[in-house]
């Protein structure tokens, strides 16, 4: 289970509200069904919304989304919403085989659940109009608007990473005429940007070890069956109290086979998906990081321009030219421009500080939660285990007396 | 040496911090496992830091362990969750130098063996090889009060080379016909080139003396001139190299006379030999093409009424032996799984550590730092965990050896059937042979009949045949003899071997289990901790 920021769901309501009930945006992701077939087939899942928000359709809302649906959603509100950080989705591409197997599945509608209901629960994202059209559109207006934006919004991380690149080394010194890359230096942002990097190689590497380490249940399990088994059949040769010792302890191995597996399934469930999630939510902050850094390039770039024009202006007007209309009129456009783009770069700070906050404080629930899980569920098969083994005891010592 | 120490160790978190990020590999392995531990990691030269800095040789526990001590009784828990790693023994496997007390009524006898110090030496003749070629000698100390070597208890030495090994183990073949004589090590001719002299050497080393303590621990065996000779001659071991007719004592033949009738003499004492490497080549060859084969398969043909006892012994052993190596096999798979989860529940607390201090040196927030602290724990409980995998394993490995040793000794007893088959292959032989000297008898009987005045030529042969098939007789009887006796030894060594197989593996099957439950006691107390060190989480959490 991962927290949503409930705390804050509300408390930018809008004021026409009639309902005395405190304003509620619910949203489940259920009921995923294969469609289509071969190549083209797809999971689809039933979206349903309740809500008492105003500016929605009705108290209830069902409508069949598919994964691209959500992709459009996510891309729109990174679009529309710089600054804050957009809730991830989980990864697009999977092996080929395991795009249907029923776990695959199960992650990835758990993961897109969380994923609408963090939008759903955030202040600001939950307005989103985009958001209402994923909730409520109807499927052919969704089919519609998801070719439309096929394409122009596709951000791979890989992608990202490059134009995080960029803009920490060239082109717009070509327009400035300048060599030094175009950077903030707030030494703070500076350590941010490090840290975040930084987290997220720390974070895969540990979730790499838990994806493993499910892996490894699920070997022991299958190792204590294969055990458990040729045990018995080594008992139906030996015959006679020992023969009847070693049929109990392959019947118990093979108990124990099971609730390895059982173990291994919610250890993915509930330790490696948070982990995941972890990793997922850092990268969508290297998005946002990057839009941060677009957008200063821009005012600086705009700030430049508009000195250069004010010089240009000036020199007009002192000739008396008649380009000096023209010209102001340029001038003016830039600067509304670039106040334009300074507000915007503004905001995104603004915004990535108390995003900050929120995340580190979300992510240690989170976390928290996620730890805690792993200890119970471990704990769990420990006990499982040496209560199996200990009840094989006295059956032990009754077949060597005999 | 088994101690029990109940320590409270209450690690500090910087302790565990130290151990974790110290790179330096003791690579102390743990001797006695059979699949070889990874030695690269990081993680194994912690353990002993783990310990009890008291008591080096003792595992501490963690705390609350009212549970083990209520159900378990002390000795066996002590056994399976206490016995130190033998770091002291290096090298000695886990066979007990006393010999097992099953066979030996009273067990004041002992006849302890150890192999240690291994010498190079130079061979001395055969000067063809400038410089000569180089073997290695081992000390061989004996340290025993059985009557064979004096009485009264005694320590002695002699150095012995694998050669020698060979031969006493060939020697006790032949004259234990019937019993289950252990193996003696491979010659392992590849090994010897391909590994590294030192290794080779101590893994020989090692061998022998597993070997040597097994003979140590057969109730009849042990008692053999053979062992004694080898144990306890100074100089060159006195035992003929190769098959050596002549010098043998067979029972019951020894007391028969020679019959020297000519070409056609047999010598009795052969005739309770198998043919092969005696020198009865004619002999050799018929056996040879009678015999189906000396293995499992029965001789043809055999289908006599009281063999029906051990065809059926036979079947079982077979059946057994398949099964036995089956669970052996998956006993292999389940150990490495189990070191495959410790190894990679260690990675992922040491990629928590990492997280850890990650977090802490870069802590803005509160919350980091909060999330820091959980890590911690985390990582704390992972290594444990792990440790605990590890230390479980070299315990079931410990426990499951046993399989691997029973598929040894049913070669052994694959050896005494065979054995069995030979000798009874043996008097077959010898009746066919019977059978057509008479029938030879009759036909010059008859054709000497017709010759009015007898036959003076004829009647001599006939006079020599006779000869011969008294002489057969005698042997076939010496032959029946032996193959009696080498059932009555597989008989009495096949009860011997039922009762102590199941006591071994009674024994074998408890300690797995107790190890088992011991182990997840303590890795249920780890992460219980860890759920009430992150319980916070859950009560306030949505």
């Amino acid at each position: 289970m991962i927290s949503t920021n409930r705390t804050l769901s509300g408390s930018s309501q809008s004021p026409r509200s009639p309902s005395s009930q405190p304003p509620y945006l619910s949203v489940s992701v259920t009921d995923p069904v294969k469609l289509g077939n071969g190549v083209q087939a797809y999971i689809s899942y039933r979206v349903i919304t309740k809500t008492n928000f105003p500016e929605y359709q009705g108290p209830e809302k069902i409508v069949i989304r598919r994964y691209s649906d959500f992709i459009w959603l996510r891309d729109r509100l990174f679009e529309k919403y710089k600054g804050i950080f957009i809730p991830p989705l989980p990864e697009k591409s999977a092996v080929e085989k395991f795009r249907f197997s029923a776990e695959f599945i199960e992650m990835r509608r758990q993961a897109l659940d969380i994923f609408v209901n963090r939008i759903a629960s955030h202040h600001a994202l939950q307005q989103s109009e985009d958001l209402r059209t994923f909730l409520q559109a109807d499927e052919e207006t969704m089919d519609r608007l998801r070719a439309h934006e096929t394409g122009i919004f596709k951000k791979k991380p890989a992608d990202l990473m490059q134009m995080f690149k960029d803009v920490q080394s060239k082109v717009s010194d070509v327009v400035l005429g300048k060599e030094k890359p175009v950077e903030e230096s707030d030494p703070e942002y500076e350590k941010l940007k490090h840290y975040i990097f930084e987290l997220e190689n720390h974070l895969a590497e540990a979730q790499k070890h838990a994806y493993r380490l499910v892996k490894r249940h699920r070997e022991l399990g299958q190792s204590l069956s294969d055990f458990g088994k040729a045990v018995k059949l080594l008992g139906a040769c030996e015959g006679n109290s020992l023969g009847k010792a070693f049929s109990e302890l392959g019947a118990k191995s093979e108990i124990l086979s099971v609730k390895l597996q059982k173990e291994a399934h919610q250890l993915l469930m509930n330790f490696e998906e948070p982990l995941k999630d972890y990793v997922r939510a850092v990268q969508s902050i290297k998005a946002t990081i990057t839009e941060r850094a677009n957008a200063f390039r821009r005012q600086c770039e705009l700030t430049e321009t508009i000195k250069l024009k004010e010089i240009n202006l000036n020199k007009l007007s002192l000739i008396r030219s008649d380009k000096v209309g023209e010209a102001e009129m340029e001038y003016n456009e830039l600067k509304a421009e670039s106040e334009e783009a300074t507000r915007l770069f503004e905001s995104i700070v603004r915004l990535m500080n108390e995003e900050l906050v929120h995340f580190q404080e979300r992510k240690t629930l989170d976390m928290g939660i996620a730890f805690n899980e792993f200890a119970r569920g471990q704990a769990r098969l420990a006990n499982g285990i040496a209560d199996a083994w200990r009840s094989l005891l006295p059956k032990l010592d009754a077949c060597s007396s005999s | 040496m088994m101690c029990i120490e109940e320590t409270n160790l209450h690690e500090s978190r910087e302790e565990m911090e130290s151990l974790i990020l110290d790179d330096s590999s003791n690579g102390q392995s743990h001797s006695g496992a059979k699949l070889v531990l990874n030695h690269d990691d990081p993680l194994l030269s912690s353990s002993s830091s783990f310990m009890d800095p008291q008591n080096p040789n003792s595992i501490s526990i963690l705390s609350s362990h009212a549970s083990f001590n209520a159900f378990l009784d002390p000795p066996s828990y002590a056994e399976a969750i206490f016995t130190s790693f033998d770091s002291s023994s290096n090298g000695h496997d886990q066979i007990p130098l006393f010999s097992s007390s099953n066979s030996n009524p009273r067990s004041s006898d002992y006849l302890q063996i150890s192999v240690s110090d291994p010498q190079k030496e130079q061979e001395l003749s055969n000067s063809l090889v400038p410089g000569g070629t180089t073997y290695y000698t081992y000390l061989i100390t004996t340290r025993t009060n059985l009557p064979e070597f004096g009485g009264s208890g005694s320590e002695f030495s002699v150095r012995r080379r694998f050669k020698d090994v060979v031969t006493l183990s060939d020697r006790l073949s032949e004259s234990y016909r019937g019993f289950f004589i252990p193996l003696r090590p491979d010659k392992s001719v590849v090994e010897s080139q391909v590994m590294a002299k030192q290794e080779f050497v101590e893994q020989r080393r090692v061998s022998l003396e597993k070997y040597l303590r097994r003979l140590a621990a057969h109730p009849v065996i042990r008692r053999s001139e053979e062992l004694r000779v080898f144990l306890e001659a100074k100089g060159k071991l006195p035992l003929p190299k190769s098959v050596d007719v002549a010098s043998r004592v067979i029972d019951g033949a020894a007391r028969l006379p020679r019959q020297l009738l000519g070409e056609e003499a047999i010598d009795v004492n052969e005739v309770a030999q198998p043919a092969k490497g005696g020198r009865d080549l004619l002999r050799m060859f018929r056996e040879l093409k009678q015999a189906v084969s000396n293995d499992w398969s029965s001789v043809k043909p055999v289908v006599v009424e009281e063999d029906k006892w051990f065809l059926e012994k036979k079947e079982k052993l077979m059946e057994f032996e398949q099964e036995l190596s089956n669970v052996s096999q998956q006993a292999e798979l389940l150990v490495k799984a189990q070191q495959d989860m410790g190894e990679t529940m260690g990675e992922l607390g040491l990629a928590f550590v990492k997280l850890t201090k990650f977090e802490t040196e870069e802590a803005v927030f509160d919350s980091q730092r909060e999330r820091a602290g959980d890590m911690k724990n985390v990582a704390t409980a992972a290594v444990k965990s792990s440790r605990l995998y590890r230390e479980l394993n070299g315990q079931t490995v410990k426990h499951l050896e046993k399989l691997h040793e029973y598929l040894g000794i049913m070669l052994a007893v694959n050896n005494a059937f065979s054995d069995r088959s030979s000798a009874l292959l043996t008097v077959q032989t010898l009746s066919s042979d019977l059978a057509s000297l008479h029938l030879k008898i009759e036909k010059l009987e008859a054709a000497s009949a017709k010759i009015f005045g007898g036959d003076r030529s004829r009647l001599r042969r006939i006079e020599e045949l006779k000869e011969t098939v008294r002489a057969t007789e005698d042997a076939k009887i010496c032959a029946e003899r032996e193959y009696e006796r080498i059932k009555e030894n597989i008989r009495s060594e096949l009860e011997r071997h039922d009762k102590e197989r199941h006591d071994d593996f009674m024994s074998m099957l408890r300690g797995f289990v107790v190890n088992q439950a011991g182990y997840a006691e303590k890795m249920a107390n780890v992460w219980e901790t860890l759920a009430e060190e992150t319980n916070a989480y859950v009560k306030d959490g949505s």
